[in-house]
């Protein structure tokens, strides 16, 4: 278990670091940052000292190495339009984010999991053609436009849920729903067709043969059996909840992270940009090494590959 | 039954998409403020029109063309591009493998919308930007399902058998691996299609992408936003576009994959 743990603590360090420097790449392709940040009318002299004033006039390997130094130090520069530090924002942001996105995993977990067992147990039954539709569906509805429409129903008609913002439970509603419903579609098709596979095993015919009842049968030989699949796909998947996050936090002018990436696009403050997106890929890369780590735990096979 | 309703959608959308200069009565582009605002079912205008007078229906079918020709378009440039890639490095164990499989972590890293948004805010915006910004965030799912189907058609007795009997590895590879991958580069194909164009529509949402007054769902919808007290239409419609168009092909893909390659996880 050590050398597994080592070795994909490795390969994680090594994606954060490329991970980094895709950032910085990406963001430089794009042309003068400062140029692209001033307003048209500008005189050629304060664009100057501008770009003195951040170190936009040394070579890029000078800039490179000094931003890669900065982010081990967790200094991301200046944001343009705000004139502070870039990480400060980011973190400033991240506890809404979490917030939302914990709750949304939560309401997956509640719902998306049972469902899936259920459907899968009770096969062909009337709650599993329910929720294989609900499923399909889910995948199919864009968040924004599910988004659109709840705002419509429950703000606009029924004036039950505020329309955006950040507030009491009641604002932490909407966007955690819709932030949940394409993850739990997901979710839910994904334990069936888990749950089904393991039915089909011989190990579960054994049990059922030697007279164990159908409560031991689910619980305790289905269920162990088909949580590595649902686990590791949960989290692969958790990961794109941070997506979804950017498109859901912006509908409804939720303060996250989202929606500071979003924002520090359009007005191509790149400092902030270079923070976000990398706190994000961060986030997510340590996800998929917690998620790595526990398969390692639940399935003893995969530490030898 | 999921198989046919699958197929009914995605032909309709198709039909709209081909047929849109045909269908619609009116420019998608001409404004009228006179019919301003107009609620579905108006004289001329069945879905009602929008805040500068344009007919809903014109702009939804041409919306239809442009997201199946984005979509369409990044399916087929992700298609090749991921597909040789990651054949090649199936194929060529050794360093191409090594650095491919390297750069596939580092794109896993950023949530895919996440990614193309970003890319499309530098490369800048408009049509040809977004399906390149859709393509670059997305051709890495083609690469490691392909390199990794290689990895096993290439231990089948008929690739053994023809490597020994001296086939040139071109030949090999492009004659014996690649029909047999095939199927699986198909099957994601058509799991990708829908969220191409579902995620063309998030980015031109956000307010990159493709922009007003270019009749793009995505845009219309964000559009529709400020109107959402008055004109529940201009948000009911082209999101109902949308979600039908990628039910159909969601469901194309569910059976094509049931039919050509039911191990197969994306």
């Amino acid at each position: 278990m050590r050398a597994y743990v080592v070795s994909r603590l490795a390969q994680t360090a090594l994606v954060v670091f490329l991970s980094l420097t895709a950032v910085f790449v990406m963001v430089r392709l794009s042309g003068d940052p400062v140029l692209l940040f001033m307003p048209m009318d500008i005189q050629a002299k304060d664009v100057n000292e501008f770009r003195q004033r951040l170190g936009f006039n040394d070579p890029l390997p000078v800039q490179y190495a000094r931003f890669v130094g900065g982010a081990m130090r967790g200094d991301f520069g200046e944001s343009l339009r705000y004139r502070r530090d870039a990480l400060g924002l980011v973190l400033e942001r991240l506890p809404a984010t979490l917030l939302l996105a914990g709750t949304s995993l939560l309401l997956t977990l509640v719902v998306a999991v049972p469902l899936g067992v259920v459907s899968a147990v009770r096969r062909d039954s009337v709650l599993d053609h329910v929720g294989t539709i609900s499923t399909v569906l889910g995948q199919a509805t864009p968040g924004f436009w599910l988004g659109l429409l709840l705002i419509y129903l429950f703000s606009v008609q029924l004036r039950w849920l505020p329309t955006g913002g950040m507030g009491g439970l009641a604002h932490l509603v909407m966007p955690s729903v819709v932030l949940a419903a394409f993850y739990s579609a997901r979710i839910a098709r994904l334990t069936r067709s888990a749950v089904l596979e393991v039915l089909g095993e011989d190990y579960i015919l054994t049990a059922r043969a030697k007279g164990l009842g159908e409560g031991r049968v689910i619980g305790k030989h289905t269920l162990r059996n088909s949580a590595i699949p649902i686990v590791t796909l949960a989290g692969l998947e958790a990961g794109q909840v941070l997506g979804g996050a950017v498109i859901t936090e912006t509908i409804f002018a939720w303060p996250g992270l989202g929606r500071l990436t979003v924002q520090a696009l359009l007005n191509r403050d790149f400092p902030v940009v270079l923070a976000a997106v990398f706190f994000i890929s961060l986030m997510y890369t340590l996800i998929n090494l917690a998620v790595d780590l526990l398969y390692g735990w639940l399935d003893p096979r995969v530490r030898l590959r | 039954m999921k198989k046919w309703l699958g197929i009914a959608l995605t032909v309709a959308a198709l039909l709209s998409a081909l047929g849109a200069p045909w269908l619609a009565a009116h420019d998608p582009l001409r404004t009228d403020f006179a019919q301003s605002l107009k609620p579905p079912g108006a004289p001329g205008h069945p879905f009602g029109t929008d805040q500068l007078g344009r007919d809903l229906l014109a702009r939804i079918l041409h919306g239809a063309r442009l997201a199946l020709f984005i979509g369409g378009c990044t399916v087929i440039v992700t298609a090749i591009v991921g597909g040789l890639l990651g054949l090649v490095a199936g194929f060529v164990e050794r360093w191409p493998s090594t650095v491919l499989m390297r750069i596939v972590d580092v794109q896993l890293s950023f949530p895919f919308i996440l990614l193309a948004m970003t890319i499309n805010a530098i490369v800048g915006l408009g049509l040809r930007n977004i399906i390149l910004s859709l393509s670059a965030a997305g051709w890495v799912v083609y690469a490691r399902v392909v390199r990794g189907e290689v990895l096993s058609v290439k231990q089948r007795d008929y690739v053994q058998a023809a490597a020994a009997l001296g086939m040139g590895r071109m030949r090999l590879m492009f004659r014996h691996v690649l029909p047999n991958v095939a199927p699986s580069i198909v099957v994601v194909a058509s799991l990708q299609f829908s969220s191409f164009v579902v995620a063309e529509a998030s980015i031109s949402f956000l307010g990159f992408g493709v922009q007003p007054p270019t009749p793009a769902w995505g845009s219309m919808l964000s559009e529709s936003r400020d109107f959402l007290y008055v004109a529940w239409w201009l948000a009911a419609f082209p999101g109902a576009a949308l979600a039908l168009t990628a039910l159909g092909v969601n469901l194309l893909g569910d059976w094509l994959r049931d039919t050509l390659d039911p191990k197969l996880r994306v």
